[in-house]
């Protein structure tokens, strides 16, 4: 039941967005309405780290996988390196450009009993994501169901996307893509890689290949609105823990765990591919609270010069007088 | 823009350090050991120059109203803008104007088109550019802003 109404909403969210694309609106910016974003739940306590959703990632997406050019051509100076992980594509306990989900466990005690909790790690798409947002060169791109991804075709692989994560999801692979027809040695590295959420099947109405073939219905899709609504329920039916909902400023990756998210992120492996479970603050909030001084500075500058003219007016008038008298 | 030379010293300190932190929105200073230069460290930290980025962008927008209205009530009267002078000033304005849409951009909620996006980040880097190039030659050959 809970999939067939995610579907529903799955469908009215992409009928939403359909409409959205056929008024013309990404022509020229759109206020997106936070809440209509598409956002998946993840009910934790039912993933039982079968590895399926792993396995029909890699399925689905091997078309969009890279395939770098070998030799990679010399980089300079030497501290741009290489990353290469074509010979390495069967890793699947990390994130890699050829994995973009994986599964990450953790041994912790649950109501007093030893318990090992797995959890599908990828992209949050958060709503007001930094790697989009900072990318210098639009390569990284949100779209109106909010989901993320990056541009293959435009990415340099400068790997800012990945500094600015929270998470440090994006992964690079050398060899590959718009720096090898313009300066390969000089500037760039190859391309970013990270989940774009099937943006190509939800375009088609269908759903992300990990939600589809999870055989214990873990992820449920829709409006963000109504996610974080089913989130909380679930949270209070089972005294659960969320995480994804304000982390951020907000993502569309919404986890319920039942053990407190700090709790698990001492008990997971944590690193280069395997990002964390902290509070996360608004990356791009703190920055866009400086818009007020933008806002207010024409308005004291004009008033400063305003100040000046009456000064000097003043000043004028007092040596008209002086030179009348 | 002279006549206060403190606004005028100010607005070169802001130049200075809008354009670093402009350029450090491409990830090159840590790439070319720049950042490696003591004290300049900051250049690879992308929130860092981001915030930097911001701060410099409000006073740039109020040192440039501050002087197009001191241009039109007072200085305008006495003495008018040469031709890289308002060269420079449309430079400028183009700068704001595609620097307020980056802006809004990154504003939760805002969702650009892609080209639009594109079109915006080369414009505004095109524009320093040619800024940059505008400010070099009227150093050299001593052009001023206005014709006293």
């Amino acid at each position: 039941m809970t999939q067939n109404i995610s579907r529903r909403s799955f469908i009215k969210g992409g009928i939403a967005a359909c409409a959205v694309a056929a008024s013309g609106i990404p022509t020229s910016a759109s206020g997106a309405d936070k809440d209509k974003q598409l956002a998946t739940l993840l009910d934790i306590g039912k993933c039982i780290g079968c590895g399926a959703c792993v396995e029909a990632c890699r399925e689905v997406n091997a078309g969009k996988f890279p395939e770098p050019k070998k030799p990679f051509p010399k980089m300079y100076p030497d501290r741009a390196k290489p990353e290469d992980w074509s010979e390495k594509k069967d890793i699947n306990d990390r994130l890699t450009p050829y994995n973009w989900l994986y599964i990450q466990s953790a041994d912790v005690t649950v109501n007093g009993e030893e318990k090992t909790i797995t959890i599908p790690r990828r992209c949050m798409h958060c709503t007001n994501p930094p790697c989009v947002k900072l990318c210098p060169w639009g390569s990284a791109k949100q779209l109106e169901n909010g989901i993320s991804r990056i541009d293959p075709d435009l990415c340099l692989g400068g790997a800012k996307c990945k500094d600015v994560c929270p998470w440090e999801i994006p992964q690079r692979q050398t060899g590959i893509g718009l720096y090898l027809d313009i300066l390969p040695a000089f500037a760039g590295n190859g391309v970013m890689y990270k989940c774009d959420r099937c943006y190509n099947r939800i375009a088609e109405g269908r759903l992300p290949a990990c939600i589809e073939v999870c055989p214990e219905n873990v992820q449920t899709i829709g409006p963000r609105d109504e996610i974080i609504k089913k989130a909380q329920t679930l949270a209070k039916e089972t005294n659960g823990y969320i995480y994804g909902e304000n982390e951020n400023g907000g993502t569309n990756t919404i986890y319920v765990f039942p053990v407190p998210f700090d709790v698990l992120n001492k008990a997971i492996e944590t690193g280069k591919g395997k990002p964390h479970l902290k509070s996360v603050s608004d990356s791009m909030g703190k920055a866009n609270n400086l818009v007020a001084a933008m806002a207010i500075a024409p308005i004291a500058g004009i008033a400063a010069a305003v100040g000046t003219f009456y000064k000097y007016s003043k000043k004028e008038n007092e040596e008209k007088k002086d030179e009348q008298k | 823009m002279s006549r206060n030379k403190n606004i005028y010293y100010l607005y070169l300190l802001t130049i200075l350090f809008i354009t670093l932190s402009g350029f450090g929105q491409m990830p090159i200073f840590k790439r070319y050991y720049i950042a490696d230069i003591p004290g300049m460290g900051w250049l690879a930290r992308f929130y860092i120059t981001h915030y930097i980025h911001y701060i410099c962008a409000a006073l740039i927008i109020g040192i440039t109203s501050y002087a197009a209205a001191d241009y039109l009530l007072l200085s305008g009267k006495k003495s008018k803008l040469t031709v890289t002078g308002y060269l420079r000033a449309a430079l400028i304005s183009g700068l704001i104007a595609t620097g307020i849409l980056l802006v809004i951009r990154n504003f939760e909620g805002y969702v650009f088109s892609h080209n639009l996006i594109i079109f915006l980040d080369l414009s505004h880097l095109t524009l320093v550019m040619l800024f940059l190039f505008t400010s070099l030659y009227c150093l050299i050959f001593k052009k001023k802003w206005t014709t006293s």
